[in-house]
């Protein structure tokens, strides 16, 4: 019972509930919305859940360089127009000089797309650390400069690219499930052991809960917050990839348009505080699940896209309600009263 | 000069944005030429209106150390409303009133969930940003016309003031009017009144505030109810300009919004801030666009560059000021 109730508590809990929820009312709408089958032609797996995973790869992604950010106590609004850069750097190469099957250009692509989304982070990491300006306006000016750069890079145009490697790394199949959610799967695995079984998520807790007593213990700030924004920007750089190599098109305006909301959102729902410290990766994974489905749900209920934002705001309402003290004090007085009742009755 | 430095370190950055907005027309002038003119200074006034008003409703909630995201959307959902309203015949004026008034009540929803529920200010807002675009969204996806003849339209009236030779005259509108009085009526409550002082307390230092017996709580939801009910305000404003609504209005202004308060030396952590200053600020992004347009060599792709620049420079200069003056 008390094991129950201490998974009640962790904010995760919470975001897996709407999970199920969500997944419940599409049930209720189409009952074979949880079917997967082997398409007959190319022998891959479909179905809605197939759908879902490789929808939440790259939101996977940015939610993971967000929470270590956030988890520092800054914040990352740059995602969103790094992954912009990084498309726009990978089309608009393999616009120009791209041949459509050579698996060289699409590395040299992929190379060139990630190092410029570090440069990006480079820039974030030393406006932060180096010259300690606040994170929330060095990041806000690299999202309005960064979304520049994206339409600097392909001139305002919508490039796009004819590539077979790299369409097939954002739309191609492995033992019938997504690349793309494999590549996200191994990257967020490797990134998580990184972290949890070194000493590496301790010392970046430390510099969330007290910067002061941090760099009194002698921890080294600067490395890692270097470490923290260059890695949300890779993992945004990779994002931006998926993004674009699925239509293979970069939308200067569109990719990665508010990602950083999502992925902000994300973090939040899985219980990081975004004051800092303390940081669950695994609730990260869950937010990203949830905003995933919610995506898909409100497609597939034929509500016009464009209202989405107005049900991730009630998801955030609610779930920071359930979250605040005030409310946990209502339910807990509310199961007392009931207690007290059934014992009366007893 | 150190002492000097030390001592006005609050306001340089503001008098830095006066300095940068003179020094820009000075150099509009010479190097385009027609830009210290009625009519062009008038376009300024008129074009910006809404992103003024905007700026001063934010400053208060920027000077408590919060922040307020959902300006943006606000705007798009309340114009959609109001257009739509208006169309289905509702008498104008109490629809203009109508939109201030949603606008305040996200402000007070912003705001509760902020100080009553303990949300993180950025979350929150970030929240009803969400539901006022989906909102507004909902209401219609298309541009919504104004009736040409709609009594709200009046608020873009043009009142030629002194008519120039050709077309260099100096015009005024009601938006204008609103916004001064928007402008003076900040200035006063913020320099002038317990609430203002209050407001510098909170992001001065919010334990202190607290143990001083001010009324933390209650300020705390008044500046985001101020900042709502302007983006309100500002969605009048506008939409009596455009004579068109739609749900996409608006996106980005809340940056747009954040850059001129910054631009005009509030520090985001709280605490210190003028109302002229933002003022000053959202007149320089204005500005910078004329001047981008003028020059017609600088591709518009560079626009969010610049203005990403022109805020790192002023952030970068607070940053210096602040080191001066911890280090005497």
């Amino acid at each position: 019972m008390n094991r129950v109730k201490g998974l009640v508590k962790k904010p995760p809990f919470w975001g897996f509930v709407a999970i199920l929820l969500l997944l419940a009312i599409n049930l209720a709408k189409d009952p074979r919305y949880l079917a997967i089958t082997v398409s007959p032609v190319t022998g891959n797996l479909v179905g809605n859940v197939i759908d879902i995973l490789r929808v939440v790869a790259p939101i996977l992604l940015i939610a993971f360089g967000m929470c270590l950010v956030i988890a520092t106590g800054g914040i990352d609004l740059s995602v969103g127009s790094v992954m912009a850069v990084s498309g726009a750097v990978a089309m608009q190469y393999l616009h120009d000089h791209g041949a459509p099957d050579s698996v060289g250009d699409a590395l040299a692509a992929i190379g060139l797309a990630l190092g410029v989304a570090l440069l990006v982070g480079l820039v974030n990491a030393v406006l932060v650390a180096v010259v300690g300006l606040q994170p929330f306006i060095t990041t806000l000016v690299m999202m309005l400069a960064g979304r520049g750069l994206a339409k600097v890079v392909t001139q305002g145009q919508n490039t796009n690219a004819v590539n077979d490697p790299m369409r097939w790394i954002a739309n191609g199949y492995v033992l019938g499930i997504p690349v793309v959610f494999l590549l996200a799967l191994v990257l967020i695995v490797v990134v998580a052991v990184l972290i949890r079984r070194s000493a590496l998520g301790l010392l970046i807790e430390s510099l969330g809960v007290d910067p002061k007593a941090a760099r009194l213990a002698g921890v080294d700030r600067r490395a890692l917050l270097f470490s923290a924004y260059l890695l949300s920007a890779l993992l945004a750089g990779i994002a931006g990839l998926f993004a674009t190599g699925s239509v293979m098109t970069v939308d200067v305006s569109q990719t990665g348009y508010q990602a950083e909301l999502d992925a902000i959102l994300a973090v939040v729902v899985g219980g990081t505080s975004l004051a800092g410290g303390r940081f669950s990766l695994g609730g990260a994974v869950v937010g990203a699940f949830l905003i995933a489905t919610l995506d898909k749900t409100i497609v597939f209920l034929g509500v016009p896209a464009s209202a989405t934002p107005a049900f991730k705001a009630v998801v955030i309402v609610v779930l920071c309600l359930l979250q605040s003290q005030r409310v946990r004090g209502w339910i807990g007085q509310a199961g007392a009263r009931m207690r007290a009742a059934r014992k009366a009755v007893a | 000069m150190k002492q000097f430095l030390q001592h006005r370190a609050a306001t340089l950055p503001t008098i830095g944005a006066v300095v940068i907005f003179v020094a820009m027309i000075a150099y509009g002038e010479i190097a385009y030429g027609r830009i210290l003119q009625f009519s062009t200074l008038s376009n300024l006034l008129i074009n910006n209106a809404h992103l003024v008003i905007l700026a001063v409703g934010l400053t208060f909630v920027i000077v408590t150390g919060g922040i307020d995201l959902s300006v943006g959307a606000v705007i798009a959902f309340t114009s959609v409303t109001g257009v739509l309203l208006a169309n289905a015949g509702w008498n104008p004026w109490l629809v203009m009133v109508l939109m201030v008034v949603i606008g305040g009540a996200f402000g007070l929803a912003s705001g509760i969930l902020v100080e009553y529920f303990g949300v993180q200010p950025f979350i929150a807002t970030l929240a009803m940003m969400f539901l006022a675009r989906g909102l507004a969204s909902t209401l219609s996806t298309n541009p919504e016309r104004l009736a040409d003849d709609s009594p709200i339209r009046l608020i873009a009236a043009e009142w030629k003031l002194v008519d120039g030779p050709k077309v260099n005259d100096l015009i005024l509108t009601p938006g204008v009017l609103i916004a001064a009085i928007v402008v003076l009526g900040a200035w006063f409550v913020l320099h002038r009144t317990r609430l203002g002082r209050t407001v510098y307390a909170i992001g001065g230092s919010e334990p202190s505030a607290l143990l001083m017996g001010l009324p933390v709580w209650r300020t705390k939801v008044w500046v985001y109810v101020i900042s709502g009910t302007l983006a309100g305000v500002a969605a009048v404003v506008y939409t009596a300009r455009l004579g068109i609504a739609q749900n996409i209005t608006g996106i980005g202004w809340e940056l747009d919004a954040i850059a001129a308060v910054v631009i005009g030396g509030t520090l985001l952590t709280g605490g210190v801030g003028y109302v002229a200053g933002s003022v000053v600020g959202a007149l320089v992004l204005g500005l910078m666009i004329v001047l981008i347009t003028r020059d017609g060599k600088i591709p518009p792709e560079m626009t969010t560059i610049i203005t990403g620049g022109i805020v790192l420079v002023f952030v970068l200069l607070q940053r210096g000021l602040s080191v001066v003056r911890r280090n005497p």
